[in-house]
């Protein structure tokens, strides 16, 4: 075989190795991220806020739903989103600036396009194991009206994630100087869509002023995606198709910005 | 037989800057060959076009034979690079790294771990292997880096400013490690700004500056070439400095007048102090030395290596 043929081949699989690795350092706070963090959340809104809100705030297809039931798909797929608030910023800024890692991936025969790849393959995997684990506790505090279909949630809970992180991979890899960033992104980009992406209460209760936050949030596109697996969409909410496909379009932009840039300042 | 490294004017450009400008250098299978210069001469640029990780803006470049631009893979499956800032990941143990390093090129892991002992004895790193590498100090982290770079058993090991920033003690203890890959037939290519590194480790060198080559050969040959065989080094103190050289014009073959002392180039430098000494001049310190690389960059360049 010729030299360097099986990295060609399998680069992104050894930097994803690597990422994992790396990920045993801070390994318990990934486990309280993936059921500390739940269970508070079930526990506080199931037992305090649920029981404080007595009429519906929502429907599915077949009527009112519980407070828990409304809320859970959106909780699952911000833990997606959540997660590429640290993967795909700091260790993405660090990896470039303060440990340097990926020019020593650079200086070996891995391209690149392979770099960014195993990163992200290795924060997939990270993404699935969570929703996966926050799936099986909202069936366990009954927030699920169909776990059948609503098994499908961690897959596009983790869509949404890639549609919110690809395109912060992308922003964090092209950034050289650490000027605070990534807190401003905390403050007036998660944390808004976090509250006004129809998460704790329907999006069409906002004023119009307010929704189009909503219509771009991934995180509301996933959170719909998700509520209609569980319960089914109520009359006159947009179609399922057209929530899949504006994730679709955000994670692939982000995708081929993100390469871009691994490019441009790898091989500069 | 063909060179490992073959470049015909290798040029990069950032933006209005040239970093590297139309160089052409060979180095065959087995040599130590250095790129000596100052703080932006071009050499880490150079390196990283060499080490396919940076595209030329022009000329031409065969590494192995193979073209960068369209087998950065195959070359860099080839090659060892020890970079001028460490990337070790301090996350991991320095055994660790080691086996995670070698994963890049597809070595299987029970052939790294095994590869990993070994590199750790040659880098005297043995009884580190189950430390974090933030326990290290700078020239065990240097080591490890160039055990690292060993792990893929490369046909070029390229090293970017190794020593920088250690200090003697370690800086000895690399060196033997290198002389050892040296006498091992390892073609080593490294950059330098200290002349006693080049010295100490380079069969052939060339000179940059600005992104030029200046002069080429091996350190004695540039040494004979460009300075004479031994240096009067004068100070007189630094307001007087100038007016001594003056009186001291045609004493010696050569005369630079830096802002501290006066350099005298000459081939009998005990019997130039007695001349000075009979025109009357009396400096406060005086000593004589063999020319070295350092007087060869002063010539060519008119500055000192290290500012
Ligand atoms: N990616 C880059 N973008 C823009 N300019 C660059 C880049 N890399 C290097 N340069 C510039 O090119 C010139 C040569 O830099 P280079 O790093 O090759 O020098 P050097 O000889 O390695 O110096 P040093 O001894 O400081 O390491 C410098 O002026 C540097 O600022
Ligand atoms: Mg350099």
């Amino acid at each position: 075989m010729s030299a360097g043929a099986l990295p060609r081949r399998l680069g992104w699989w050894y930097v994803a190795e690597h990422t994992w690795r790396a990920m045993r350092a801070y390994a318990w706070t990934i486990v309280m991220e993936g059921i500390g963090q739940p269970l508070v959340y079930l526990l506080g809104i199931g037992l305090g806020l649920a029981a404080f809100i007595e009429v519906s705030v929502a429907d599915g297809a077949d009527g009112p739903v519980t407070y828990l039931q409304f809320v859970a798909p959106a909780l699952l797929a911000s833990s997606a989103v959540g997660i590429t608030m640290g993967e795909f910023t700091y260790v993405v800024m660090s990896g470039f600036k303060w440990r340097r890692l990926y020019w020593g991936m650079n200086a070996s025969p891995v391209q690149p396009q392979q770099i960014v790849g195993g990163i992200v393959f290795a924060v997939v995997v990270r993404m699935l194991l969570t929703t996966a684990a926050y799936y099986v506790l909202i069936v366990a505090f009954g927030a699920v009206v169909d776990p059948w279909t609503g098994a499908l949630m961690p897959l596009v809970g983790t869509l949404g994630g890639l549609a919110f992180g690809l395109p912060l991979l992308a922003y964090a890899a092209s950034i050289t100087e650490d000027k605070g960033q990534f807190a401003m992104v905390q403050r007036f980009v998660f944390t808004p869509l976090f509250l006004f992406s129809g998460t704790f209460y329907p999006l069409d209760t906002m004023p119009v002023w307010l929704q189009w936050i909503g219509w771009l949030s991934p995180l509301w596109h996933a959170t719909e995606i998700g509520r209609s697996l569980s319960y089914g969409s109520p009359p006159g909410a947009w179609p399922v198709g057209v929530h899949l496909a504006i994730l679709l379009v955000m994670a692939t932009t982000g995708w081929v910005l993100a390469r871009r840039v691994f490019v441009r300042r790898l091989r500069g | 037989m063909t060179p490992v490294i073959a470049a015909r004017g290798l040029t990069k450009t950032f933006g209005d800057l040239t970093a590297v400008d139309g160089i052409d250098f060979e180095v065959p299978a087995g040599e130590s060959f250095g790129l000596l210069g100052p703080n932006g001469a071009g050499k880490s640029t150079t390196m990283r076009m060499v080490g396919a990780v940076s595209s030329r803006t022009a000329g031409d470049l065969r590494v192995l034979g193979l073209d960068p631009d369209a087998h950065g893979p195959e070359i860099r499956s080839q090659l060892g690079v020890v970079p001028q800032e460490d990337n070790l990941d301090p996350e991991l143990k320095v055994r660790e790294n080691l086996i995670v390093y070698g994963r890049y090129f597809g070595i299987p892991k029970a052939v790294c771990a095994k590869r990993a002992d070994e590199l750790l004895a040659f880098a005297q790193l043995e009884d580190k292997a189950r430390n974090k590498v933030d326990d290290l100090s700078g020239g065990m982290k240097r080591r490890l880096t160039i055990a690292r770079a060993l792990i893929n058993e490369p046909r070029i090991l390229m090293l970017d400013e190794p020593t920088t920033g250690l200090d003697p003690q370690a800086r000895h203890v690399l060196w033997d490690r290198l002389f050892r890959l040296k006498e091992r037939g390892t073609t080593l290519v490294l950059t330098t700004h200290y002349m006693d590194e080049a010295e100490q480790l380079c069969d052939r060198l060339v000179v940059v500056d600005h992104g030029r080559i200046m002069a080429e050969g091996s350190p004695s040959q540039l040494i004979r070439q460009y300075a004479s065989r031994e240096v009067a080094e004068l100070r007189f103190g630094s307001d007087r400095n100038a007016d001594a050289a003056a009186r001291l014009e045609g004493l010696a073959e050569r005369i630079e007048v830096l802002p501290d002392r006066v350099l005298l180039y000459t081939d009998d430098g005990e019997a130039l102090l007695e001349r000075v000494t009979d025109l009357g001049l009396h400096p406060t310190t005086s000593l004589v030395r063999r020319s070295s690389l350092e007087d060869v960059f002063l010539r060519l360049t008119g500055r000192s290596l290290i500012e």
